[in-house]
């Protein structure tokens, strides 16, 4: 009993902050579609589920973020193999690479795509803009990153020598692959899905631009809702309803993560030389390359033309406001985002190391079990809420003391940093939940203190993967479009909201600028990853 | 003795947690205090397309005294939202960029304090029928745009009213920003409805039977599939606005593209006073200035709107190539009141099908 409510005392803290800028707008939102004039009014909200409308929203956002999952495990492996497990030349640079997509604005993203797959665009001829085939191949664009990071990361930790073993017993390349890998790679796999599955069944420009707007998702019906219609009884259906279907998935997710020896293995194995049958899977990481890099290719030889003519012109521009299209210039904007990237970045690791050690001390009895794993899946909900849900809900309940925030510095990083949180647990989980509780009694009864322990046995396993989640939530807080837009003040706008502007100003300037600062973002992002991949974390972090 | 030790991480934490946070590299400063409308400031909630030069907004804060502070999201149907659903405890003292087609949203929910606030030379004739607590400061016209050159290249007579947008001559040429996701989309909506009555629906069907291709905002259909926009599309007919020609100049003192003038719909951009501000004395101050030369000058160059102002002058590419229709389709804001919602959902329908 004592040691359950020592572990709610040290959940506390991020108990409070996830209630306060996150479960208090919410519920205030919801609450407005639930008592519509000051009365109680349940009625209207059911009716609203029994729309017609609705139901076609819910089950296009399902199915289509369930293909879009299934296409980015399947992408996902072969280069996570390749990457993690093969001595392929510059495979930092690569993986470094394949983590721009994650950050960059869906509104340059969209546009990019549409360059493409429009009808003057090179893939014009397949006629996929406005299809759902593009609206999946966007999605997975943005997402592939993760699946390769996390399950790479828990590939490169795996031992190889029960792999050996069936290979020297005769199971052919595909039965071991069957029998002995995936099944230890489960866990992450299902985490990065989950993860994944999350961001899709979230994700608002995607759908909107390259489904042109034949489709509608859960995300954009509440936006549209919200924002337009003032519908907030439907909005607040919809809220619950998403809230209610990725409360079940995490639930479904935590239990196909369980493997009965969670213990985490030292050592990693080392990249091997390339063979004659790895081939394959090079092959199918370089074809994903070249899909990653089509639209960013668009993107960085959009942003070098200037009228008909080659010209760093658009590059030049970002020192000034394009023509008085900002009130910032873009190079402002950038200093303003990597402070806000810095702040957010140490609230999410500090927020997310106190979680990942509750949530994997030991659990003496099934009641403090339960505890845990509810605290687990309470911190990843902020992934799956409308961010205009967030962003209203921010302004009606922050605004009177002691709770008077809405125009405090802190709440774009605070927004940012609840983003990233999720990222951040799933990266350290796997770490600490590996190590042997019996080392810090060891270090206990030999005298050290509940600090002493952590300095020794958890910090020197920990900080990597710790140094590796910190580039992570850097890089979400740097490409944050949905809560920062809504809550950025206008002096301190970050890189994606100036893009946002810049593509939708008419002057000559604004498009080429917009692509120059889309690519600028993208690279900081590549630097901030490559920086991370040179700590050489040793791979134990997965999702 | 564990609980002891766990209550001292608590406690470390929480120490820690407040030390990170005292020295954030964003917070605290300067704005920290004044955090609490004191009133040497005025806070100017708008639209993510406001814009004006440092210079003018630093003009303000000579002239009157004030602070400017500017807090700007979403567009005009959210900025009107966000206001309706703080209306308790407004998030500023002066809203500019409520439209015609949300004006009486904000006026019925009583986002809007009374003012008196004279209108200057050629303003009045914008002011709205329901109430002159909104104060016209902008305008400007929705017009269908055509790319010149593509159809003097191609031979083929460009396209004049909304009808003939569904004749088979133009099937395929035509791009549009939705009505439910961007408000040129909106004003498009409205001119077709007040050009086809209650026959809107169809008139819609044939159009999409025609190929329009409809995106979700302006940027995605100018830049992306016009023809004269930065990605170099290839569709020749884009709504957009009567202001856009002067955006698209050829270098020999001509302009690539024309606004059909046949086919507007006036917008109007409003200012008002919030109910319960914090600064109320700032706020017409405010409201006074965005009506001023200064503000009204800058306008066209900064939001590629026309001032409401008529003594003001234009700049010389808006003079010779921004040319605005004499008349336009004109929709009721009443009717628009009443309507809109329906609207939007049965324009939603006929689309998505």
């Amino acid at each position: 009993m004592r040691r359950t409510l020592a572990l709610l005392g040290l959940a506390l803290g991020p108990v409070l902050v996830l209630g306060v800028f996150f479960v208090l707008p919410v519920a205030g939102m919801v609450a407005r579609g639930f008592w519509p004039d000051g009365a109680f009014d349940p009625g209207g909200v059911l009716e609203v589920l029994t729309r017609p409308r609705t139901g076609w929203v819910v089950w296009f956002t399902l199915w289509s973020s369930a293909v879009a999952t299934v296409v980015s495990v399947l992408l996902g492996l072969p280069a996570a193999y390749a990457l993690h497990r093969l001595d392929l030349p510059l495979r930092r640079v690569v993986r470094a690479a394949l983590l721009v997509p994650f950050v960059l604005p869906t509104v340059v993203v969209g546009v990019a795509f549409r360059q493409l797959l429009g009808e003057a665009g090179p893939l014009g001829g397949l006629g996929l803009d406005g299809t759902p085939v593009a609206i999946v191949a966007g999605l997975a664009f943005f997402n592939v990153a993760v699946v390769i990071r996390s399950v790479g990361a828990a590939w490169e930790g795996l031992d190889p020598r029960p792999a050996e073993a069936a290979a020297a017993l005769g199971a052919s390349p595909a039965q071991v692959l069957r029998t002995v890998t995936l099944p230890a790679l489960r866990p992450a796999i299902v985490s990065a899905a989950s993860v994944v599955f999350l961001f899709c069944a979230t994700s608002f420009g995607v759908v909107l631009t390259l489904g042109g707007l034949r489709y509608a998702s859960v995300e954009t019906e509440i936006y549209l809702l919200t924002t337009n219609l003032l519908d907030l009884q439907a909005a607040a259906a919809l809220s619950v309803v998403q809230l209610v279907a990725i409360t079940a998935l995490l639930a479904l997710a935590a239990r196909l993560r369980t493997v009965p020896d969670p213990a985490v293995a030292r050592r990693t194995a080392r990249p091997r030389a390339v063979r004659r049958s790895d081939w394959p899977q090079v092959a199918a990481t370089l074809a994903l390359l070249a899909l990653v890099a089509a639209p960013i290719a668009t993107l960085v030889v959009g942003s070098l033309r200037v009228g008909d003519e080659w010209s760093l012109g658009n590059y030049r521009a970002l020192q000034t406001t394009g023509e008085g299209a900002l009130l910032v210039p873009v190079t402002e904007a950038l200093a303003t985002s990597l402070r806000t990237a810095v702040d957010a970045t140490w609230m999410a690791l500090l927020l997310g190391l106190v979680v990942a050690v509750v949530v994997t001390r030991r659990s003496r009895t099934p009641g403090e079990r339960r505890v845990r794993s509810v605290l687990d899946g309470f911190f990843m909900l902020p992934l799956g809420v409308s961010a205009v849900t967030l962003g209203f809900g921010f302004l009606i309940t922050l605004d009177r003391p002691p709770l008077d925030l809405r125009d405090s510095a802190l709440l774009v990083p605070v927004a940012q940093a609840l983003v990233a949180l999720p990222l951040v647990v799933r990266t350290i989980v796997p770490v600490l939940g590996g190590i042997d509780d019996r080392q810090r009694q060891a270090a206990a009864s030999l005298g050290a203190g509940s600090l002493r322990t952590l300095a020794t046995v958890d910090l020197p396993v920990v900080w990597r993967p710790l140094l590796a989640a910190a580039g992570f939530a850097f890089a979400a807080s740097l490409g944050e479009f949905g809560a920062t837009a809504f809550l950025a003040r206008e002096d301190r706008a970050t890189v994606p909201v100036v893009i946002f502007r810049l593509i939708g100003s008419p002057g000559a300037m604004g498009y080429g600028m917009a692509l120059a600062a889309s690519v600028v973002l993208a690279a900081t992002t590549a630097v901030v990853m490559l920086a991370v991949e040179r700590l050489r974390v040793p791979s134990l972090g997965a999702f | 003795m564990r609980s002891v030790r766990a209550l001292a991480s608590v406690l470390t934490a929480g120490v820690a947690t407040t030390a990170l946070a005292s020295c954030s590299l964003v917070g605290g400063g300067e704005e920290e205090e004044n955090a609490n409308g004191s009133p040497g400031k005025v806070v100017l909630v708008t639209h993510e397309s406001f814009t004006l030069p440092e210079e003018v907004l630093d003009r303000f804060a000579e002239e009157s005294g004030f602070r400017l502070e500017v807090r700007s999201a979403g567009d005009a149907g959210s900025l009107t939202n966000r206001l309706v659903l703080t209306k308790e405890r407004p998030i500023g003292d002066v809203v500019f960029g409520i439209d015609n087609t949300f004006a009486s949203r904000a006026l019925d929910e009583g986002v809007l304090a009374d003012t008196d606030v004279e209108r200057p030379a050629g303003a009045a004739a914008y002011d709205l029928e329901a109430s002159d607590d909104l104060v016209p400061v902008d305008t400007g016209h929705v017009c269908v745009n055509v790319d010149d050159t593509w159809f003097e290249r191609e031979g083929v007579e460009p396209p004049r009213t909304l009808a003939d947008l569904t004749e088979p001559a133009y099937r395929d040429l035509t791009v549009v920003p939705g009505a439910t996701t961007s408000s040129p989309g909106l004003a498009f909506l409205l001119a077709t409805i007040a050009e086809e009555g209650e026959e809107w629906p169809a008139y819609w069907e044939r159009l999409l039977g025609n190929g329009v291709k409809l995106v979700d905002g302006w940027s995605d259909a100018y830049q992306v599939d016009f023809t004269q926009g930065g990605g170099q599309g290839d569709r020749p007919i884009v709504v957009s606005y009567d202001s856009s020609p002067a955006f698209t100049l050829d270098g020999d003192g001509g302009t690539t593209t024309s606004a059909l003038l046949d086919t507007c719909v006036r917008q109007v951009e409003y200012a008002g006073l919030l109910e319960g501000a914090a600064n109320p004395d700032g706020g017409t101050a405010l409201l006074e200035f965005l009506m001023g030369p200064e503000v009204q000058e800058a306008l066209p160059d900064s939001m590629y709107v026309f001032p409401v102002r008529d003594d003001v002058e234009l700049p010389a590419d808006w003079a010779r190539f921004a040319e605005q229709p004499e008349t336009a389709y004109d929709v009721d804001p009443a009717e628009i009141a009443e309507n809109r919602d329906d609207w939007l959902r049965e324009w939603s329908d006929v689309t998505s099908r």
